[in-house]
């Protein structure tokens, strides 16, 4: 059968899914994190099947663009989770519930 | 045997669904795993198979780049924030277990259901354009990067240092600890 975008299209939205369970399940912080790169790494495949269906370079450049925005966002994140493990000595997101602690 | 076409497309198949299997058991232990190393080497696993569904679509410059930036750079940090800290098993949240779970299964399955309905719809058998040669090169894109969207990668350098700002001044520790 031939490979049509709808099936890259399909596997990006499972990929997808499969991120929102994994945050919307997982308790420790930086699983949230994992499973929210999950989640860019869906959109990322979405974006370069588009590039490619319609000829368009823009879609990889935006994928560029997205690790960029993600590696920037892991490292501040994780600089949050690391002073929380420091000061708070837990990483359970719901123990982390109010604003000022 | 199958004309030269037909076999081309019998093997994008093949490779296509091995490359998406794989990935989405990789996601799969991502999000069910309960050790955090654990996680993040699926999560490496998963990266590698995109990287070459991305070869696949003809996109090489960006599959070499979620290689060396998104899996040889962000997942080692993980890597190394996961040691540090030295997370042991994810214990289970104590209240609403049940609930919790159920919930953020069955919400992502909707949108999910929802997601393949809608693509379904603009679902064509026609399968992808021939590109013209060179298109997805470091050539292409980088031209591509220096013209249209250079602005873009220009800001991104602010980005890049605001991120290296903030994760210096969050974890410095004072002069007197």
């Amino acid at each position: 059968m031939t490979i049509t975008l709808t099936h890259y299209l399909i596997a990006s939205a499972c990929l997808f899914s499969i991120g929102l369970i994994g945050v919307l399940t997982r308790r420790n912080v930086l699983m949230i994190l994992l499973c929210i790169e999950l989640m860019f790494n869906a959109a990322n495949l979405a974006f370069v099947a588009y590039a490619r269906s319609w000829a368009d370079a823009g879609g990889q450049i935006i994928v560029f663009f997205i690790i960029t925005v993600a590696a920037a966002e892991v490292t501040v994140g994780l600089a949050i989770a690391i002073l929380l493990a420091r000061q708070l000595h837990t990483l359970n997101a719901d123990e982390v519930s109010s604003l000022k602690w | 045997m199958l004309a030269e076409s037909q076999q081309a497309t019998m093997i994008e198949a093949v490779f296509f669904y091995i490359f998406t299997g794989v990935m989405l058991l990789a996601a799969l232990s991502v999000v069910l795993n309960r050790q955090p190393i654990y996680s993040v080497l699926s999560l490496l696993v998963a990266m590698f198979c995109l990287a070459s569904l991305f070869i696949m679509l003809g996109a090489y410059f960006v599959a070499a780049l979620q290689v060396l930036l998104y899996a040889g750079a962000v997942l080692v940090l993980f890597l190394f924030v996961i040691m540090l800290l030295n997370l042991e098993r994810e214990a289970l949240a104590r209240t609403r277990l049940f609930t919790l779970r159920a919930v953020g299964t069955i919400a992502p399955a909707f949108l999910f259901v929802h997601l393949v309905r809608l693509f379904r719809l603009s679902a064509t058998t026609t399968s992808f354009p021939s590109l013209p040669p060179g298109s997805g090169s470091v050539e292409s894109i980088g031209r591509l990067l220096f013209t249209t969207y250079l602005l873009p990668f220009e800001l991104t350098s602010f980005l890049i240092l605001a991120a290296i700002i903030g994760a210096v001044t969050l974890t410095k520790r004072n002069a007197s600890e």
